[in-house]
């Protein structure tokens, strides 16, 4: 039974107004299991509003062979980090 | 003291004790099926599933805290929550004789889980309006944990029945021997025919069809057969138990009965 369930990464919202952000995966054998499941596993101590899940055979991942190229390139651009503006104080979750 | 006092005493007095009784079913209604959901931890097929039978099982035994708490105060003879779930022996105990059945294997226990979160269902909504407002606050707080054990379990029903040709044999086999205990579901006697005379519990016998309906738009979703209605021999809630309410209780209650005022 269990080695025949697909495996699905979930993703909890942990508040109204922030992003889903990913926890880690569940198995189950149809999207409402995996919604069940991510519900019993992960929310179980109010960690969230909102749940996600997603097949993890439907993610398309980046090659880590290929990261030099796809990531060094960014390394001496240091000016594309907004270090230069001042947050006020009002802002949060930035 | 006059006559009609005293008649008007003795109106209150057994009011008072059809409400603790009553109360009290629901509490153990909820506590014997937490405890048999209880019996799974660790055995269930999946990491998954043990989480989440437990997680109904821990629902349960919040509705049966708050139920059991009551109770005793409608008793009024200072048993609390924790005398009146261990000190308690099986003629004592008045869940419906559904709730104590065996867990089987885990058609059966969807099963019998789905017939009576699609029952609790029903009841709780209508004491959301009793005129006790504290069993109606318990009973709002109960329907939103019942909601998701009605879904979880349907869906199990479904697939499970409209699964393999194992996994629907087996299930429809658990139907059939589980359904001779759900005439006592919505058989009132003279405790519920009071409740609802005082405005405190539904007309029992008037929620039956809206779980029939529901119970029905499952088994054809699930591609189960409706077992035939049964003759109702089963007097759970009034005290006469099944052979295994008892064995179940000797294991809940073991520890606290052998160490009194044990804690951790």
């Amino acid at each position: 039974m269990s080695e025949n369930w697909p495996l699905f990464e979930v993703f909890i919202r942990s508040r109204a107004g922030l992003e889903h952000k990913h926890v880690g995966s569940v198995h189950a054998a149809d999207e409402r299991m995996a919604i069940e499941h991510a519900r019993d596993v992960y929310t179980r101590r109010q960690e969230g509003v909102s749940i996600w899940v997603v097949r993890s055979s439907d993610i398309v991942a980046s090659d880590p062979g290929e990261a030099e190229a796809l990531f060094e390139p960014a390394r001496d651009k240091v000016y594309r980090h907004p270090t230069f503006y001042t947050i006020p104080d009002e802002v949060k979750n930035l | 003291m006059s006559a009609a006092t005293d008649s008007r005493t003795d109106a209150q007095r057994e009011l008072r004790t059809a409400h603790c009784r009553y109360v009290l079913r629901l509490g153990d209604t909820a506590l014997v099926l937490a405890q048999r959901l209880g019996e799974w931890v660790g055995h269930a097929p999946q990491l998954e599933e043990d989480l989440a039978l437990a997680n109904l099982a821990l629902d349960l035994v919040g509705q049966a805290r708050l139920l059991l708490t009551y109770a005793g105060e409608l008793e009024g003879r200072g048993r609390d929550e924790d005398t009146l779930a261990f000190l308690r022996d099986a003629p004592e105990y008045t869940n419906l004789t559904l709730a104590e059945q065996p867990n089987g294997d885990f058609a059966s226990t969807i099963v019998r889980q789905w017939l009576i979160d699609t029952w609790q269902l029903e009841i709780y909504q209508g004491l959301c309006a009793s005129t006790d407002t504290r069993l109606a606050a318990i009973a709002a707080k109960a329907l939103k944990e019942t909601r998701y054990h009605q879904r979880f379990s349907s869906g199990w029903l479904v697939r499970l029945g409209d699964g393999t040709a194992e996994s629907q044999a087996r299930t429809q086999r658990a139907l059939d021997e589980l359904w001779r205990f759900t005439a006592e579901l919505f058989a009132p006697d003279e405790v519920d025919e009071r409740m609802h005379a005082a405005g405190i519990a539904p007309a029992l016998a008037a929620l039956a069809p809206a779980w029939s309906a529901r119970v029905d738009a499952d088994l054809a979703d699930a591609t189960l057969r409706r077992p035939p209605p049964q003759p109702y021999p089963w007097h759970g809630k009034r005290g006469v138990h099944t052979e295994h309410l008892g064995h179940m209780l000797a294991e809940m209650q073991h520890l606290p009965r052998t160490y009194r005022g044990a804690r951790w």
